[in-house]
């Protein structure tokens, strides 16, 4: 809280930080407190600065389980419009990433940041989901006993207030909606189907679909294409360029020829923390990284 | 009107069958003679009553265990409390007709030697102060009780163990005589309802045909919330609830609403239970009543509105029948019958009926089909029946996940 | 150091002095005491017989204690003809006599034929006081003791002297110390000086119960001068702390008390629920099996073998911990086998195997309660300081840490628990190790359904043994499961001992129900504040 209340303070100043900045050291001088305090504004308008253009940004993040770090003074941004492969071994403290960025889990310490000034630590998944960060589970998770519409219909963005869903109607501009995605998903075949009656990669993509019917400015994705054949790896491959070309993606994966295929940068995480950044060649060109996840 | 498609046939039939029973069967008892095949013994009038009763009961537990996955095995409280309310209002109603003659007091507390009324217990000499507390005691009490358990997330096990908790508190505060509700022997001896007589066969009558209505609007009240996106979103958050939440809705919202609107809907149950058996006493807390609400919500089929309605009667038939035909019986029975439903009939009788009947249907359906790559078959797209939404195939839900 | 007849000597001569005090008797020899008992013979006044009473008191010997104790209780007659005197007994008539020194028979005679020896309450209180300072003469220890404890409580001035001499005489230091106390309560209400009194007060503050209380608060009521006022004031209410202190005890004893029957009810859940995750509603009836066990053993042995009946509980306990987890063994590999992974489920159909088992025991053995017996090492109490432990609770106590301990040992140290927290943790890796999973959950079942039944013998010794014995745990069990943490031994033993303490300090105000519905509104608070129990485990798989 403190810091964001901070951020509120510091916003207005580095828009022309360096001249304002120097214009109040030379007003207040006389006082070596104010001096001191342009100072730390200064410096505080510096912090902020890096991160004022990106949508996603972790900063010296920890989180220990029972002793056991789960991730170690993690740090990592994400800019807007982005799409971002991370990769690394089982236990690299990928999906605890996640669970801190959408609000499942509190950091131990450290700091996240949603769009530049939303403090991520002090919300829950809720009220994160509905900020704008949508998150695919690694195992697909849909409404099984329901159909596909429905699933989508209950993902739309829009009022999450318990009365308006009692009241809600149904009508064309919510059809239209649900159908663009079914379209883009290619599941428009399936809309009267029950979840639970969907293939392993139909199921995936429902669920990025109903990621998109949140209209998410940033989607979490946890290894979408586990378990698919090669021709759906593909598809997903191309569904979520698509996606990316209109928002930021964080894309969790595994396989190596999915992240090559998406063409995008690269994070290796390990025990908890970031290993190689870069693009994909350079990021398997590292020898840490070959040593601890690829193999020689 | 578009309500006929909401619903669905089936709970149309139901409330259709419960507002002709709450004619026919009042008829048929005060006008035809004794001698007559149709009569309805006198007798049976307050017994079917109480089996409406504890429908409207199954029902208001099915909404919150069959549609959201909470197990609640507290909800005989909410009954009883709105049973207490009613109670309270028949007490104050015997005025000075009492053993003791006292205008104002209650007999227990001329016994008690108490000198004033309670403060809990002024207003209940007016109905309609009775009815809102019989709808607004358990309302709140859902509500608070919800508000701490859904928001720290207890879930599944542990919310059915406090839930049981809860009751049982009850249970032994109701017991203690310095809480002011009768103590032990609860509160019984009426005289008259409303300023009719709770003996005559008119009132008794009445009080069926008012349990009918009563159950009647509930199963609308249950079909039209259960068809609604927010019952969509119910059924949501008893298959998955993260997901909900990382959609953005807040789950505990929802478990919230349905659990309140539940607890009302059994205060209700128990308003009308109250007069038609003549006596409200703190057993009725007992944790093992609202566990055998949950065998006959389990027993007609949970997620359906069918259902729980269908098995309360029946389970009540068959205890009415054990109890007279072999009493000793009983128990074993109904614990015959939680073991047997949980392996043999998760889905109830509802359930089971339904599931048979759509596998058949798609299995023609996939017969006449050529897709013959082994996937599931799809579902006709036409509206599905009310209790269309509840089971998945194969996986049944584990709400505790 | 005195020898025993040196003693009686010295308690003689001053008993002697004390009558001599008094001015009732004559210069009598502590003569044959014989001789003196045949003064109550014929009619004689009260006054006579008083004499007669201290003058048998001054012989100092030990037997006249049944001449006066008979005296007492009005069994002490003279035979008209002779004047003989005779303890008279049996009701009947004849009356069967008895010398009354030696208990000897002395044949039978008509009650006609004997009047009684008369007295009144003031020669009552003389009688008892005889027989305080006779019996403080007694070479036995128990009766010594008991006669200070006697005097103390009605100690008059007096008796300074008698007590003086036996203080003088006495080498026990137990019963020194309270003949002390005795001389003390004594000088406080005689006219002794100030400073005398002053360190009365101080012996009694020492000794520090409730009758030191009586005396000190007497004292300070009545006493004129105000420094013994004070100080007894003063020495009062220090006592009235430390009884304090011991009621405060007292609670925590009761509390480690209800404590360990929690334990014991919770222990066996710990491990079906705790461990295994399986909600087993019918683990009272586990329990009430057990308790059915020890009673149908009891009646075995009442029937076969009494003489064994010390060792039922002995014998009950295996028995039970095989009962019960047969039945545990029937139910998992019978139904709960096929519900793994759906809590819910589980809970109903254990819910009506509970129905079941207690009909069952109902039509068996009869709804009403039954009687199961204490051995004698169970019956009985003893103190400590100023609070009473009674043997059956401290060996249940007792027993259940020894329960716990050995579950311990089983999960911690044995193949068998190894593979049950094998199987626990990651049910598919140690299923890949070559464990047998389904045979572990069928083990761990009967294993947490025994303890169950153990707990049962247990508890068949404080609680009514009836068809619904179990049911009165079930939820209290739940809870210190739950309160504890699950999967968590050491939580549950925590969790009992703290919920059975907070139960018995809330009782006191508000009362056994009141205090009771109080925890469990404050352990539903506490599981939504935190739903994992105090030590919960933690960690990423770990799903709310």
């Amino acid at each position: 809280m403190t810091m964001e209340s901070a951020q509120t303070i510091a916003g207005p100043v580095p828009a022309s930080a360096a001249s304002d900045v120097s214009l109040a050291r030379a007003v207040v001088s006389p006082h070596p407190y104010a001096t001191q305090r342009a100072a730390e504004l200064a410096a505080k308008a510096a912090t902020v600065s890096p991160r004022r253009d990106t949508l996603l940004y972790l900063n010296g993040v920890t989180k220990s389980f029972d002793g056991f770090k789960a991730i170690n003074n993690l740090s990592l941004v994400v800019a807007k419009g982005e799409m971002r492969a991370i990769i690394g071994p089982n236990g690299a403290g990928k999906t605890t990433m996640m669970d801190i960025i959408t609000g499942k889990t509190r950091p131990d310490t450290g700091e996240v940041y949603y769009r530049g000034d939303v403090d991520l630590t002090a919300h829950d998944e809720a009220s994160i989901a509905a900020m704008g960060i949508g998150r695919k589970f690694q195992k697909p998770t849909v409404f099984e006993s329901q159909t596909v519409e429905d699933n989508l219909r209950l993902s739309l963005a829009g009022s999450r207030s318990i009365f308006a869903a009692l009241f809600h109607r149904k009508d064309e501009s919510e059809r239209d909606a649900i159908g663009r995605i079914l379209a883009t998903t290619r599941l428009t075949e399936k809309r009267r189907t029950l979840a639970a009656d969907l293939s392993h990669g139909q199921k995936q993509w429902l669920e990025i679909g109903m990621l998109l019917a949140q209209d998410p400015e940033l989607l979490l994705v946890d290894e979408p294409v586990a378990g698919m054949t090669d021709a759906e790896t593909a598809e997903t491959a191309r569904l979520l360029r698509e996606i990316a070309q209109t928002r930021s993606v964080v894309v969790v994966e595994h396989d190596m020829h999915f992240v090559r295929e998406l063409g995008v940068k690269v994070t290796c995480l390990h025990e908890g923390s970031v290993l190689s950044e870069g693009s994909l060649d350079a990021v398997s060109a590292d020898p840490r990284v070959i040593e601890v996840y690829l193999g020689r | 009107m578009m309500l006929g498609r909401l619903l669905g046939p089936r709970v149309w039939l139901l409330v259709a069958a419960l507002l002709a029973a709450a004619i026919l069967v009042p008829m048929a008892n005060l006008w035809l003679p004794a001698d007559s095949p149709l009569h309805v013994p006198s007798y049976m009038v307050p017994l079917f009553g109480k089996y409406l009763c504890y429908a409207l009961l199954a029902l208001a537990l099915d909404l919150v265990w069959g549609f959201v996955g909470i197990l609640s095995l507290g909800h005989g409280a909410f009954f009883a409390l709105g049973g207490y309310a009613m109670g309270m209002y028949l007490m104050r109603q015997i005025g000075s007709r009492g053993v003791y003659g006292n205008p104002v007091l209650p007999d227990f507390m001329v016994f008690l030697n108490w000198d004033r009324l309670p403060w809990f217990w002024h207003g209940f000499d007016q109905f309609w102060f009775a009815a809102l507390m019989v709808v607004l005691v358990p309302g709140l009490l859902a509500f608070v009780f919800g508000y701490f358990a859904f928001r720290s997330r207890v879930t599944g096990v542990y919310l059915s163990i406090i839930t049981q908790a809860m009751t049982y508190a009850l249970l032994l505060a109701f017991f203690r005589n310095d809480m002011g509700f009768g103590g032990n022997n609860g509160l019984t001896d009426f005289k008259e309802l409303l300023g009719f007589s709770i003996a005559s066969q008119g009132t008794r009558a009445g009080l069926f045909a008012a349990t009918c209505i009563a159950l009647a609007l509930g199963v609308l009240l249950v079909g039209g919330v259960t068809r609604s996106k927010l019952g969509k979103l119910m059924i949501a958050v008893r298959d998955a609830e993260s997901r909900t939440r990382f959609l953005g809705w807040r789950a505990e919202h929802v478990k919230l609403f349905a659990f309140t609107v539940s607890a009302v809907m059994a205060g209700i149950a128990g308003a009308l239970y109250v007069p038609q058996v003549g006596i409200i006493n703190p057993g009725e807390f007992a944790p093992v009543n609202s566990i055998e609400v949950v065998v006959w919500a389990a027993v007609g089929g949970r997620g359906t509105i069918l259902g729980p309605v269908l098995g309360a009667l029946l389970v009540n038939a068959g205890k009415s029948y054990f109890t007279v035909a072999a009493p000793e019986f009983w128990l074993f029975v109904l614990g015959g019958l939680f073991v047997v439903v949980t392996l043999f009939l998760p889905r109830g009788i509802v359930g089971t009926i339904d599931h048979g009947w759509n596998a058949l249907r798609d299995r023609r359906r996939s017969l006449s089909a050529e897709d013959g790559t082994g996937a599931p078959p799809q579902l006709p797209p036409q509206s599905p029946a009310a209790d269309r939404t509840s089971m998945p195939d194969g996986a049944l839900p584990s709400p505790a996940e | 150091m005195l020898t025993l007849p040196c003693r009686l000597l010295t308690l003689a001569f001053l008993a002697l002095l004390a009558c001599l005090g008094s001015g009732a008797a004559a210069f009598a020899q502590a003569g044959d005491p014989a001789q003196i008992v045949q003064k109550f013979g014929g009619k004689t006044s009260f006054e006579a017989t008083e004499a007669t009473v201290k003058e048998l008191a001054a012989t100092g010997d030990p037997a006249v204690a049944r001449a006066l104790n008979a005296l007492a209780e009005g069994q002490l007659y003279y035979r008209k003809s002779d004047n003989r005197v005779f303890i008279a007994s049996g009701g009947g008539d004849p009356l069967t006599l008895l010398d009354p020194l030696s208990g000897d028979p002395a044949g039978e005679e008509p009650s006609g034929n004997l009047a009684k020896v008369k007295i009144k309450n003031s020669i009552r209180r003389t009688v008892s006081d005889a027989l305080g300072s006779l019996t403080l003469a007694s070479p036995d220890p128990a009766k010594r003791l008991a006669a200070a404890n006697t005097l103390f409580a009605g100690a008059t001035p007096e008796q300074i002297e008698t007590l003086d001499a036996a203080i003088a005489g006495e080498q026990l230091p137990d019963i020194r110390a309270r003949l002390e106390q005795a001389r003390a309560a004594a000088v406080l209400k005689s006219d002794r000086p100030e400073a005398e009194k002053l360190a009365a007060i101080e012996l009694l503050g020492s000794r520090g119960d409730r009758e030191a209380l009586v005396v000190l608060t007497a004292a300070s009521a009545g006493s004129a001068e105000a420094a013994v006022k004070a100080a007894a004031a003063k020495a009062a209410g220090a006592i009235e702390e430390t009884i304090a202190f011991w009621a405060y005890a007292q609670n925590v004893w009761y509390g480690l008390s209800l404590g360990s029957v929690l334990l014991l009810a919770a222990i066996g859940l710990a491990i079906t629920f705790g461990v295994m995750g399986v909600i087993n509603m019918a683990h009272g009836e586990m329990v009430m099996l057990g308790a059915y066990t020890t009673f149908a053993v009891q009646e075995t042995i009442r029937a076969e073998a009494p003489s064994l009946f010390a060792w039922s509980l002995a014998i009950a306990l295996p028995l039970a911990f095989l009962v019960s987890a047969f039945v545990g063994l029937v139910i998992e590999r019978g139904i709960i086998r096929f519900l793994y992974g759906r809590p819910l489920e589980t809970l109903l159909a254990t819910f009506g195997v509970s129905l079941i088992l207690q009909q069952g025991v109902r039509t068996i053995f009869g709804p009403t309660n039954r009687q199961v017996g204490n051995p004698d090492w169970m019956s009985g109490a003893f103190e400590v300081g100023l609070m009473s432990v009674t043997w059956n609770r401290l060996w249940i106590i007792v027993f259940a840490l020894i329960v716990f301990a050995a579950l311990l040992l089983v999960l911690g140290r044995t193949s068998l628990g190894l593979q049950m927290r094998a199987v626990t943790q990651n049910r598919r890796m140690a299923s890949a190790m070559g464990i047998r999973t389904p045979w572990i959950d069928a083990m761990t079942f009967a294993l947490g359904s025994g303890i169950a039944g153990v707990a049962g013998v247990a508890l068949s010794q404080i609680d009514n043994v009836s068809p619904n014995l179990g049911q009165g745990y079930i939820i209290d069990s739940f809870m210190v499961v739950v309160f504890g943490g699950v999967g968590n031994l050491w939580g549950t033993l925590v969790g009992a001992m703290s919920l059975g303490i907070l139960n018995k300090f809330l009782e006191p105000f508000a009362g056994a129900v009141l205090g009771k519905i109080v925890v469990l509104v404050l352990l539903i608070l506490f599981i939504q504040k935190r739903p994992r129990g105090l030590f919960a485990q933690k960690g990423r798989f770990v799903e709310a």
